[in-house]
């Protein structure tokens, strides 16, 4: 059901050139035909097709489906804008609601901001709509409003894409990073590192040929059946930038608590331990879009881990570790070897070792 | 992954480790001092850290990691010659990823790349030659690091640029030979080592005969080592073995990489574009004779030092850092007194916390497990 009231349908625009021009951002008849042939025929819903400044909802609606409205917004810059597993648009829908989403709210509108280099194909631009398009539909979101700004050539690159992202959080769960208690159990929704891994392949300049697809992938459903199933769940952050060593650190440190986990059972396609041992990268540091870092207590481990497998996006889900009693705010990790080494935060951007 | 797992089983280096211990106990000098084993190679300090294999071993074996990370011995003036190349209109200025971060005396190459320098990172030399070949208006300067290891691929990539009759193309050589080093680290008086890992991957290409020295004439043994954990223990354990037995050779572990006698096209390749120079300076040791490479005269058009008449600047390292004591082992990373507050890996003032191979960058990001029974 839409919570939004609806509108009297309108002609849209039509676009017949190959390429975006400067003339798309000038808020002439040139960018309606832009809007509305790329991105209101594409996501097509009442609250966009009027084309006002804000979409507006019906308040008691919302309130109805919980009790407080979550709210967050994503800039989305990736190169290349296609990648094996996805595309900015898929990404841009998928990751804002995954941030809505792990922190248990029902994700229920995007806005879609979009900025345009000159010159970027039409073409190209509608994939990036559908894709969005399509994405939106998948997790069970609307795209209600939105912005489109053109730019010299040099002054973006190709596209940029934000999207913001409206929610609403049901009464009585509280989910946050500084909720993890000793002995409770860390798990992760499958393997890791597959999106880092696909994006610096698609890029090409490391000439490695690798069938690592992007995990980009909507995370709502998985999480609302993890909570239904350990609903003592003290916290859930999707590992984005930054990897699971990254969460990891932020949950050591805002719960002031030891983390201990344990290589051997932290799940690795072979693909990426492979690319990571060439290029002397740590797999817990790369990019995920479609995996999430739980913390549950241990008595409901195991109907967690039920329910995540249940779903595909979780079947390799698997606890990769425990809250301990250890230094405060210290992640470590037991090796394959056995021995034992910290997992710090990482300074920069990863950059591959010479030899 | 096949022949990756096999060189990290768990149960076997469980073995090894009591065997280790087995060894020690049978070593008279362990009673009353710890064994110095020196890593020579940044490779090994990095596993050492990765796998946790310090806090594994006996407390009666202390590992010393050596000068061998290229990326943490460049001094600051070198680097500074770096960027006044990189900022000059027209150059594409390539390097590794991890040299980029080194600091400068006033930044470091990315700084210099957000300040609108042309930088940027390649995999490998080739990759530089192609984007010279792509772009024949500007000039592309590779920024070579490394010890014996990569000047192969640096010389080959010259010598290809040669074939191919590309003239924007030229190479900032930083590349530096381990001998005379871990000679110098021998000559310090306020060292004592018992043994040493040696560097796998230098041997590769050089053999493993330049360094009977270090077993003829300081009477120390030397085991060449690969880089894989089980690689590691193994040789500390075959370094342990000749002390028990008062044996001192050079024994090669990584013989599944490593021939006695080195890699000769290789070789080859480097002695016809590569001679040596008179002296290097290194970050934290001072001026070491012979310790660097250059151009001969008949390469000369591929030095970018000759074609920007680079400076050459000298930059004293900063007065806090202690990076050479702890590159020769003296002090522990832990100790130097700037660790951890006015050297961090956020704001490096030592290059030994830049690199992951550099030992106080380990020690920050890994921990030593030991340095907080110690602390």
């Amino acid at each position: 059901m839409s919570l939004v009231a609806a509108a009297r349908p309108r002609r849209l625009g039509r676009l017949h050139v190959p390429k975006v021009t400067l003339a798309h951002g000038g808020g002439g008849k040139a960018m309606k035909d832009l809007i509305d042939d790329v991105f209101v025929r594409a996501f097509d819903n009442p609250a966009l097709a009027p084309l006002e400044d804000q979409a507006r909802f019906d308040l008691a609606l919302l309130t109805a489906r919980g009790d407080r409205l979550a709210f967050t917004t994503d800039s989305y810059v990736v190169d290349p804008l296609f990648f094996p597993g996805g595309n900015i648009g898929k990404l841009a829908v998928y990751g804002t609601v995954n941030d809505l989403a792990v922190g248990g709210a029902v994700p229920l509108y995007l806005s879609c901001a979009v900025i345009i280099e000159e010159g970027l194909p039409v073409d190209l631009l509608r994939q990036v709509a559908q894709s969005m398009a399509l994405a939106a539909r998948d997790a069970g979101v609307e795209i209600v409003t939105g912005d489109t700004k053109v730019v010299d050539r040099g002054a973006c690159d190709q596209l940029f894409i934000t999207t913001a992202g409206v929610g609403v959080t049901r009464p009585g769960l509280e989910l946050g990073a500084g909720r993890a208690q000793p002995g409770d159990t860390v798990l992760v929704n499958g393997v890791l590192g597959d999106h880092g891994a696909a994006i610096l392949c698609a890029r090409g300049d490391l000439a490695l040929e690798t069938p690592i697809e992007s995990d980009c992938a909507p995370l709502y459903r998985l999480i609302a059946a993890l909570l239904e199933a350990a609903p003592g769940t003290r916290f859930i952050r999707d590992a984005t930038r930054g990897g699971v060593a990254t969460v990891l650190n932020e949950i050591a440190q805002t719960s002031r608590v030891a983390i201990e986990i344990d290589e051997a059972q932290t799940p690795l396609r072979e693909e990426v331990k492979g690319f990571c041992e060439i290029l002397g990268l740590d797999p817990l540091y790369l990019a995920n879009e479609g995996k999430i870092v739980a913390v549950v207590p241990s008595a409901q481990c195991e109907a967690a881990l039920a329910a995540l497998r249940a779903d595909p996006l979780g079947r390799d889900a698997c606890a990769i570790g425990r809250i301990g009693e250890g230094e405060p705010g210290r992640v470590t990790m037991r090796t394959t070897l056995g021995g034992r080494r910290i997992v710090d935060m990482l300074v920069g951007e990863q950059l591959p070792r010479i030899c | 992954m096949k022949y990756v797992d096999e060189f990290r089983d768990h149960a076997k280096a469980q073995a090894l480790i009591a065997e280790i211990a087995r060894l020690v106990s049978r070593i008279e000098t362990a009673r009353q001092r710890p064994l110095h084993i020196m890593e020579v190679c940044g490779g090994h300090t990095h596993s050492i850290f990765r796998y946790g294999i310090e806090g594994m071993l006996p407390k009666e074996i202390e590992l010393v990691h050596g000068p061998g990370c290229p990326v943490c011995v460049l001094p600051m003036g070198r680097i500074d010659d770096c960027i006044a190349i990189a900022e000059r209109p027209g150059v594409v200025f390539t390097s590794f990823g991890d040299a980029m971060r080194v600091p400068g005396s006033k930044k470091s190459l990315l700084q210099a790349k957000a300040d609108g320098a042309d930088v940027r990172m390649v995999y490998s030399p080739i990759d530089a030659l192609a984007l010279a070949r792509e772009d024949p208006d500007r000039e592309v300067v590779f920024f070579a690091i490394g010890f014996e290891t990569t000047m192969p691929s640096t010389a080959l990539t010259v010598l290809q640029a040669e074939r191919d009759g590309i003239r924007n193309f030229s190479v900032f050589c930083n590349h530096i030979t381990i001998v005379p080093t871990i000679k110098a680290v021998l000559d310090s008086p306020d060292l004592h080592l018992d043994g040493f890992l040696g560097p796998g991957h230098v041997a590769m290409v050089i053999g493993t005969a330049p360094f009977e020295f270090i077993a003829r004439s300081y009477g120390k043994p030397m085991v060449v080592a690969g880089f894989e954990p089980l690689d590691v223990l193994q040789s500390i354990w075959m370094v342990l073995k000749q002390i028990a037995e008062a044996r001192c050779e050079i024994e090669n572990q990584y013989a599944r990489i490593v021939p006695e006698a080195g890699n000769t096209p290789a070789l080859r390749a480097v002695s016809q574009v590569y001679e040596l120079r008179e002296f290097f300076e290194w970050r934290g040791l001072g001026s070491i004779d012979h310790s660097g490479i250059r151009f001969r005269q008949s390469y000369a058009r591929f030095d970018a030092e000759r074609k920007f008449a680079v400076a050459n600047v000298k930059i004293a390292d900063p007065k806090s850092c202690q990076c050479g004591e702890v590159l020769k082992g003296v002090i522990k990373p832990w100790q130097c007194k700037v660790f951890g507050t006015a050297c961090t890996p956020e704001a490096p003032l030592g290059a030994l916390m830049v690199s992951s191979e550099g030992a106080c960058a380990a020690y920050y990001q890994y921990g030593g497990v030991r340095r907080d029974d110690a602390a």
